[in-house]
């Protein structure tokens, strides 16, 4: 069962520049486990539109199947949601962006829904740098069947059940880059401050975004030697930056002060603002952060933060130079050529 | 049996045997156009391999005064190209018959039949005298065959040279190389042959406007037309002309004069689950969407067109059938889908399909498809086959009323959602017709959002596990069913009220030899009342011509009668008057087939 929360609210909830104030972002009561991870990352996406400034209904709101994808009823209940079948979530989410650009298209997904039966859709809906969020609640299980691995599970991580896992994990950041995803990164479902600015500027780029978010599933996958526990995480992560995102026309204020500052400018004319704490890495340099990750996976540290944004970047509408009106509001004399011109062919194929 | 009646003048079958990628295919066509081009109706027929370049290939073309377009079994005259394939094909010419070859080795001796004809040209010889280079060696003797059949056949050379100049519009110096071929070929019957043939082509007046185009373009260019603005696809024969085709015309007809952009955007997606998946996140968000696949496509689409049944997402897919199961025979015809469409995917669902005959009704039938996705809020499986799809057929030209206006269905606008005096629900049944309103992502600021999902839930669009709650759901989709029996197009009858005990049934492309085979029966003192599907689910109509006869044929273009099964399941009809009348050898049921077979149960009932 989905809860309806009540609408009623403080009229001194502060509003953001819209007039809209975080309850507006939020969605029905979670039914998930309490101390879920996902429920975290919930919240860093209301956090995020709120101060983003997101109209709620230009949002829409896509999920396959499993745990995660659930949690789009939990957030932006003004916006429309799309919970489709297993691992298929990136073909709606082109189709329903084909049809219309100008909404946010925002990809909810899990470790399971994305790296196991939805490879296929997930690794061609990168290649085509479709303009959208992905962001994957990655917790190493799946939850809903009751906590078998997925194949995000790292090798020798120990279940539940007490059983190590027996195949190499699959890194979807790594592969993502890879595959010549335009913007990446890593974040964990506990570090909101990390959290909540990658998704602004995941939503500000143009191209498609992902965002693999370590997220424990306190149920199945949270017990000692999981690679995917809170603590483990939490022991293991290692940010590559602080973070800020600064949304167009805001004054630029930073929490950081130590490290060196990157600053990168996103399309719509936002800033993020990164304080390396790793000088060996560039964020948009593709070599150093596989090399980053590479090393990493080597000392079993867990890189979070932007891991690779490429500001070139060329989403799909541009590259299949569509029309700037959204395909679904074009009107029928642009759609129908007409019976004259029918004429035309028929004469044509006599 | 029926086709002995041979009269001489139009009314003949003649078969190319080529081999795939020599560049026959235009010739062949030549040859067809021109006869079409004298008024005399044809109807072509390719027979290809699974194969890029190398292996037999087949074009037919049966000529026919009386108009009919069906296969026709027996051939006249064999165009034999092929070494390959020359023992069969000096087997398959009807006894009189004539056998076409290039005389410049002499014929084998196990090829020599007593009871046919043979017309030997030394096709290799002219063209190692006349021309120098490899490539029109070999692509100018098909042009010299076609020069020599004219003769043959009495096609006007006329004809075929205005043919030449129209394909070589803008190349006009290929014209005269291609004309002295024609000359080559035809001079040669002239001083070795008595011509013409005693079956030969004679000016007509008989295809008044018709056109002659295969069905894939057809629905291609009926999507464009029907406003489709989204295509996703994966590559499969025989569908895979359609999208080409949407993506010709879309070129031509949809790009913005101004800006340059595309009104339209085509994607080939990285498998089948994917192209329907974007198909229906397309309809979802209010752009008119489709793809395009053949059987194994539809197997693994089964899944998401559950979701779309479920959920209730408008979405348009065109099947172009081949023969299975699995990969099957992929260049052969079959009707084999029927049942995998109408109860595509698991748990209780029944789809909407629509079964186009000629390439005019896969136009119109594209532009029916999405009126009817739309309104009742569901897929429209439109089912052709690889006989349709992929051969010049003969049709009706195409037709568009200016005045007709998409029907977009119950999709509710940001003023009627404002002004809504009750509460909206996503899947409730305000009407009565079992189709509800629905809303587009983006439409209202705080009004009409809803989650879509494949889950249980209710008239809100919540989830729920509430037994009532889903029972009511899945009866309202049957009376959405109901409602689609209203709207999809009606059964076509041949005939005024009942003339005869017996009916016979029959879809697509069957139709062209069911009709001749009516024909036939008639001259043969069996009258039969006639009924073409057009679409599922079936309407009272049709229920009606069942009952009111005391045998039904139903004629089909697969092993397990199908069609068949989904009329006596779906109408509750006592199966032992359903007579099955079976063709599923991959290739195009013929009139002589349908007519013994109909006469055979006769005779011994």
């Amino acid at each position: 069962m989905s809860y309806i929360k009540p609408k009623f609210h403080h009229p001194l909830l502060p509003k953001n520049k819209l007039g809209y104030t975080r309850k507006d972002y939020e969605g029905s009561i979670s039914t998930l486990c309490a101390g879920c991870g996902h429920d975290s990352i919930s919240a860093a996406i209301v956090e995020a539109c709120y101060e983003l400034n997101v109209e709620p209904h230009k949002v829409a709101k896509l999920s396959g199947i499993g745990c995660s994808s659930k949690t789009p009823a939990y957030f932006l209940s003004n916006s429309h949601g799309f919970n489709s079948v297993h691992g298929r979530m990136p073909s709606i989410a082109t189709g329903a962006n084909l049809a219309n650009c100008d909404l946010v298209y925002l990809g909810v997904s899990g470790d399971g829904d994305s790296a196991s039966i939805g490879m296929g859709q997930f690794v061609h809906v990168v290649r085509r740098n479709l303009n959208m969020v992905y962001i994957v609640m990655n917790n190493g299980c799946y939850g809903l069947t009751k906590g078998q691995d997925s194949a995000t599970a790292d090798r020798g991580s120990i279940s539940k059940g007490g059983d190590a896992t027996l195949f190499e994990g699959i890194d979807l950041c790594s592969l993502a880059i890879e595959l010549g995803a335009t913007f990446v990164a890593q974040s964990f479902s506990g570090d909101k401050a990390q959290l909540v600015p990658l998704i602004e500027a995941a939503m500000s780029h143009q191209g498609f975004a992902l965002i693999n978010v370590l997220s424990p599933c306190v149920t199945f996958n949270n017990n000692p030697g999981s690679t995917k526990s809170y603590e483990y995480v939490r022991e293991h992560n290692e940010a590559l930056a602080g973070i800020d995102f600064i949304p167009v026309g805001d004054e630029i204020t930073t929490n950081y002060n130590e490290g060196e500052r990157v600053e990168v400018t996103m399309h719509d004319g936002s800033v993020l603002r990164l304080n390396k704490l790793d000088h060996t890495w560039d964020p948009q340099d593709k070599l150093s952060i596989i090399a980053a990750l590479k090393k990493s996976q080597q000392a079993h540290e867990i890189l979070t933060g932007l891991l690779y944004i490429d500001r070139t970047s060329v989403p799909l509408h541009t590259m299949l130079n569509t029309t700037e009106t959204p395909l679904n509001q074009l009107k029928e004399d642009q759609l129908c050529p007409g019976s004259k011109v029918l004429e035309g062919i028929n004469a044509g194929l006599r | 049996m029926f086709s002995s009646t041979m009269s001489s003048i139009n009314d003949f079958v003649v078969r190319f045997a080529n081999v795939n990628g020599t560049g026959s295919a235009s010739a062949n066509l030549l040859f067809a156009k021109s006869i079409f081009r004298m008024g005399v109706p044809i109807a072509p027929k390719n027979i290809f391999p699974s194969n890029i370049q190398g292996l037999p290939t087949w074009y037919e073309v049966r000529v026919s005064e009386k108009g009919y377009l069906g296969r026709r079994a027996g051939i006249d005259l064999m165009v034999s190209m092929n070494p390959q394939s020359m023992k069969k094909d000096v087997e398959s010419v009807r006894p009189g018959g004539y056998f076409f070859y290039d005389s410049t080795k002499p014929l084998q001796e196990s090829f020599i039949r007593e009871d046919i004809h043979y017309i030997g040209v030394p096709l290799m010889e002219i063209c190692n005298r006349e021309y120098t280079d490899a490539r029109q060696k070999q692509l100018f003797k098909n042009i010299v065959y076609v020069g020599a059949l004219a003769v043959l056949l009495s096609i006007e050379f006329e004809v075929l040279e205005t043919l030449l100049k129209e394909q070589f519009k803008g190349k006009e110096k290929l014209v005269a190389p291609n004309v002295k071929a024609l000359n080559l070929g035809a001079d040669y019957i002239r001083e070795h042959y008595s011509f013409p043939l005693d079956f030969h082509v004679e000016r007509r007046d008989l295809v008044g406007d018709m056109i002659l185009i295969d069905g894939n373009s057809a629905a291609g260019l009926g999507a464009v037309y029907a406003g489709a603005s989204v295509v996703s696809w994966y590559p499969i024969t025989p569908s895979t002309s359609l999208v080409s085709a949407f993506e010709e015309y879309a070129r031509e007809l949809r790009v913005d004069p101004v800006t340059g952009k595309n009104n339209y955007a085509i994607v080939q997606a990285e498998d089948e689950l994917s192209a329907i998946g974007m198909a229906i996140g397309a309809n979802w968000n209010g752009a008119r969407s489709f793809t395009a696949t053949s059987g194994p496509g539809v197997s693994l689409m089964s899944e998401f067109l559950g979701l779309a049944y479920y959920a209730e997402i408008p979405v348009v897919l065109v099947d172009v059938q081949r023969a299975g199961p699995s990969t099957g025979m992929p260049t052969r015809t079959q009707q084999s889908d029927i049942l995998s469409a109408a109860y595509a995917s698991h748990g209780d669902t029944k789809q909407v399909l629509l079964f186009p005959s000629t390439p005019k009704e896969c136009f119109d039938m594209m532009a029916d498809a999405f009126d009817l996705a739309e309104q009742l809020q569901t897929p429209v499986i439109m089912l052709t086959d690889l006989d349709l799809g992929m051969n010049d057929n003969l049709s009706a030209p195409f037709q568009w009323d200016d005045a007709r206006a998409y029907q977009r269905g119950k999709v509710l606008s940001a003023e009627e959602l404002e002004n809504a005096k009750t509460r909206w629900g996503r899947y409730l049944d305000i009407d009565g017709d079992g189709v509800p309103y629905r809303t587009l992502p983006g439409t209202h600021p705080t009004k009409g959002a809803y989650f879509t999902r494949g889950t249980s839930h209710d008239e809100y669009a919540v989830y729920s596990e509430d037994s009532d709650t889903y029972v009511r759901i899945m009866e309202r989709l049957l009376v959405k069913l109901n409602t689609a029996k209203k709207l999809v197009p009606a059964p076509e009858f041949y005939q005024d009220g009942k003339q005869s005990d017996t009916g016979i049934v029959f879809i697509g492309t069957t139709t062209h030899s069911a009709r001749e085979s009516l024909d036939q029966l008639k001259a043969q003192g069996i009258p039969c009342d006639a009924m073409r599907l057009r679409a599922f689910p079936f309407n009272e109509d049709v229920a009606a011509f069942i009952q009111d006869h005391d045998r039904v044929f139903v004629i089909e273009q697969n092993r397990d009668a199908q069609l068949r099964s989904l009329l006596v399941n779906e109408l509750d009809i006592n199966p032992s008057k359903m007579i099955k009348v079976l063709n599923f050898d991959g290739t195009p049921i013929t009139a002589d087939f349908i007519s013994s077979s109909i006469l055979k149960s006769l005779t011994t009932v």
